[in-house]
C-alpha cells in the first residue's frame, strides 16, 4: 500500500531560528504514529506545517498522493487531514453541539444534517449530556473531548492529535485511548504528539522521535525506546526502568 | 427506573422551522407597531421614525462587530454611502431612491469588502482594525466634502414633491407612511439578520469571532465569511442611510460620514446588547428619544433646572452617563443581560 502521508525534507525557520530541519517520514493508511520529543523539539511545528497553519520553509508534504505543501489549514481539513490543538480552542459562547456542527457544516453538510451528525458524535465521545451547555463551561476533560468531537465531524482520514491526553488524570485517559482506537479501527490514520509514554507505547505502530528539530529516531516503539540516543536525549530513567522490567 | 449505566439523554435536536421564536417575535412586533402612527402626533412620530433609523444602523454594526467580532469604528461610511447614493441618483437624474438604495447597498458592500480585505491582508486586528475602519470613513468624509461633483460640503436637499409617492419615497410632513416605510425596511433588515444568523454563514461568523484559528483548522473559509458578514452589515447600513435622507430630506458630509454617526452605530447595540438579535432594537428604543427629551428640557426647563435654558450638549452628556452606567452595570447591554438571566434559569 502506498503511504497516505509522505513528509520529505521538511524544515521550518522562524526569522533564523531553526525549529525544524530536514525531517522525512511516511505514514501508512490505518497506522498510528506517535511523535515524541523533549519540549521545543519541533513536534507542534511539524504539526503546524503539515496541517497548513503555515507553510514549511523547505520540503514537501504529500497527502493521498497529492502535493499539499502550502495548502491552507481549512482546505486540508475539508480534504480530511485534520488536527486538534494542544490548548483547547472551543467556540466559547456556542453550545457544545453547535461547536461540533460548525465542523460538520464546514465539510459541506446543511445546518440540519450538521446538527444531527454533531449529536451522534457527542453521544459517541460521551458529551451527550453537555450538548446544550455553552462550551466555555466545560471542564478540561470535556474540552479535550470536544476537540476530538469537532475533528471527527470532518470525517478525518488523517487525524493529527496534539497532546490529547495532557491535563487528564489517569482515570480520564483510558476512555479517550479507547475512543482513539475505535477511530483507528474505522480506518482513520492517527498521528499524535504525546508526553504520556504509556499511551505512546500502547497505541503506536511506529514512533518518530524529534530532538532540536531533527529526527532522532523512527521505528517500532520497542526499537525506539531501546535506542541509546533516544534514552539520552529524552526518555531517561523512565524507559530504562521499563526496559529492565 | 432502569438500572443501566448508560444514561439516556434527550435529543437536543429541534425541528428547524422558518417560523422560529425570533421570526414570531418580529411578526408580533410589526403587528403591534403598525397602528402606532395613528396614535401619535407629528413630533412623536418623528421620534418613532428615528428609533427605526437607529435600529437599522445598530443592526448593521451588530452583524459585523457584534456577531462577527470585527470592531468597526467607521460605520458612518456605509450609512453615508447609502444616503449619498440615493441622493445623487434622485437629485441629478430623478431616479427613484429605491434604485439608489439598491446601488448604495451594493457600493457599501463592495466598499466594506475592499476595506476588510485590505485590513485582513495586512493582518490588522482589534484596535488597529477599528482605527483603520475609522480612517477609511474619515477619508470618505473628506473626499465628499471637497468634491464638487457631489456638492462638496453643501450636501444634497431632496427635491420636494407634492403629496405622497411611494416610488419616490416621499410623503407630506407628518404622514404615517414614513413610519410604515421605515418599519417595513427595519423588519426586512431584521428578518435578513435572523435568517443569516441561523444559516451556516451566521454560525461560521460567530465561530470565527470566538476563535479564528480553530475555525480555520475545522475547514471554515475564514476570510470569505468575514467579508460576507461585512458586506451584509454594509448593505444594511446603506439602507439606514437612504431612509434617513428621505425622511430628513437632507444629507451633508458631516451627517453622512461624520464620526458622530459611527459612534451612534456603536452605542445602539452596546446599550441594547452586542451580538444579540434584539439588542439593537432595544438600544434604539432607549437612545433615539434621548435627543428629543433633552431638547425639550433645554427649550423649556422645569423650574429647578432653570440654569439649563438655552444651553446645548445635554443630550451628549446624558449619552455619556448612560453609556457609563450600561458598561458598569449591564456589560452585556439591556437585552443581553435579560437574555442571560432568562437562559440561566
Amino acid at each position: 500500500m502506498s503511504p497516505i502521508v509522505t513528509v520529505e525534507h521538511i524544515g521550518k525557520s522562524f526569522k533564523g531560528l531553526r525549529a525544524l530541519h530536514d525531517v522525512s517520514f511516511t505514514v501508512e493508511p490505518g497506522e498510528v504514529l506517535g511523535i515524541i520529543g523533549p519540549n521545543g523539539a519541533g513536534k507542534t511545528t511539524l504539526f503546524n506545517c503539515m496541517a497548513g497553519m503555515f507553510p514549511p520553509t523547505t520540503g514537501t508534504v504529500h497527502y493521498e498522493g497529492q502535493d499539499v505543501t502550502g495548502w491552507s489549514d481549512a482546505r486540508l481539513a475539508r480534504a480530511g487531514l485534520v488536527r486538534t490543538f494542544q490548548l483547547m480552542r472551543p467556540f466559547g459562547s456556542m453550545t457544545v453541539l453547535e461547536n461540533v456542527a460548525v465542523a460538520a457544516a464546514a465539510r459541506g453538510e446543511s445546518e440540519k444534517e450538521a446538527e444531527e451528525e454533531g449529536w451522534e458524535i457527542l453521544q459517541r465521545v460521551g458529551l451527550a449530556q453537555y450538548a446544550t451547555r455553552t462550551s466555555k463551561d466545560l471542564p478540561t476533560a470535556g474540552l479535550k473531548r470536544l476537540e476530538l468531537a469537532r475533528a471527527l465531524a470532518l470525517h478525518p482520514r488523517v487525524l493529527m492529535l496534539d497532546e490529547v491526553l495532557a491535563g487528564l488524570v489517569p482515570t480520564e485517559r483510558q476512555p479517550v485511548i479507547d475512543l482513539l482506537l475505535s477511530i483507528r479501527d474505522e480506518g482513520a490514520t492517527l498521528l499524535f504528539v504525546e508526553h504520556v509514554m504509556a499511551a505512546v507505547m500502547a497505541l503506536s505502530d511506529r514512533v518518530l522521535v524529534l530532538n532540536q528539530g531533527e529526527t532522532l529516531a523512527f521505528g517500532k516503539p520497542e526499537e525506539v525506546v531501546a535506542n541509546p540516543a533516544v534514552i539520552e536525549a529524552y526518555l531517561g530513567d523512565e524507559v530504562t526502568d521499563a526496559d529492565a522490567h | 427506573m432502569s438500572d443501566t449505566l448508560v444514561q439516556t439523554v434527550p435529543s437536543p435536536l429541534r425541528k428547524r422551522r422558518f417560523l422560529d421564536n425570533n421570526v414570531i417575535a418580529l411578526i408580533v412586533l410589526v403587528a403591534l407597531a403598525v397602528p402606532l402612527p395613528l396614535l401619535m402626533d407629528q413630533g412623536q412620530e418623528a421620534v418613532a421614525v428615528r428609533v427605526l433609523i437607529f435600529a437599522m444602523l445598530g443592526m448593521s454594526w451588530n452583524i459585523m462587530s457584534g456577531f462577527g467580532g470585527m470592531f468597526s469604528f467607521g460605520h458612518a461610511a456605509y450609512f453615508g454611502i447609502g444616503g449619498y447614493s440615493s441622493s445623487i441618483f434622485l437629485v441629478n437624474f430623478g431616479i427613484s431612491p429605491w434604485i439608489g438604495m439598491i446601488v448604495g447597498m451594493g457600493v457599501a458592500a463592495l466598499y466594506g469588502v475592499i476595506v476588510g480585505w485590505l485590513c485582513f491582508r495586512y493582518k490588522l486586528k482589534g484596535t488597529y482594525f477599528a482605527l483603520a475602519t475609522f480612517a477609511f470613513a474619515e477619508m470618505l468624509r473628506i473626499i465628499v466634502q471637497s468634491a464638487d461633483i457631489v456638492n462638496s460640503s453643501v450636501g444634497y436637499n431632496v427635491p420636494l414633491i407634492q403629496g405622497s409617492d411611494w416610488w419616490l419615497m416621499q410623503f407630506p410632513a407628518g404622514s404615517p407612511n414614513y413610519f410604515w416605510l421605515g418599519l417595513g425596511l427595519m423588519a426586512a433588515c431584521l428578518l435578513v439578520t435572523i435568517v443569516f444568523m441561523r444559516s451556516k454563514a451566521g454560525r461560521f461568523t460567530v465561530a470565527i469571532r470566538e476563535d479564528e484559528t480553530a475555525a480555520s483548522s475545522l475547514g471554515v473559509p475564514v476570510l470569505r465569511f468575514k467579508l460576507t458578514a461585512i458586506a451584509l452589515s454594509g448593505s444594511i447600513g446603506a439602507v439606514a442611510g437612504v431612509f434617513y435622507t428621505q425622511f430628513y430630506l437632507f444629507i451633508d458630509p458631516e451627517l453622512a460620514f461624520g464620526a458622530y454617526r459611527s459612534i451612534e452605530a456603536i452605542l445602539i447595540p452596546v446599550v441594547g446588547g452586542i451580538g444579540t438579535i434584539w439588542g439593537p432594537i432595544v438600544g434604539a428604543v432607549l437612545l433615539a428619544p434621548l435627543n428629543d427629551i433633552t431638547a425639550a428640557i433645554l427649550r423649556n426647563p422645569p423650574p429647578f433646572l432653570d440654569f439649563l435654558e438655552g444651553r446645548t450638549g445635554l443630550d451628549v452628556m446624558l449619552y455619556a452617563i448612560l453609556i457609563i452606567l450600561v458598561i458598569l452595570f449591564l456589560p452585556k447591554g439591556v437585552f443581553g443581560t435579560i437574555k442571560e438571566k432568562v437562559t440561566k434559569r
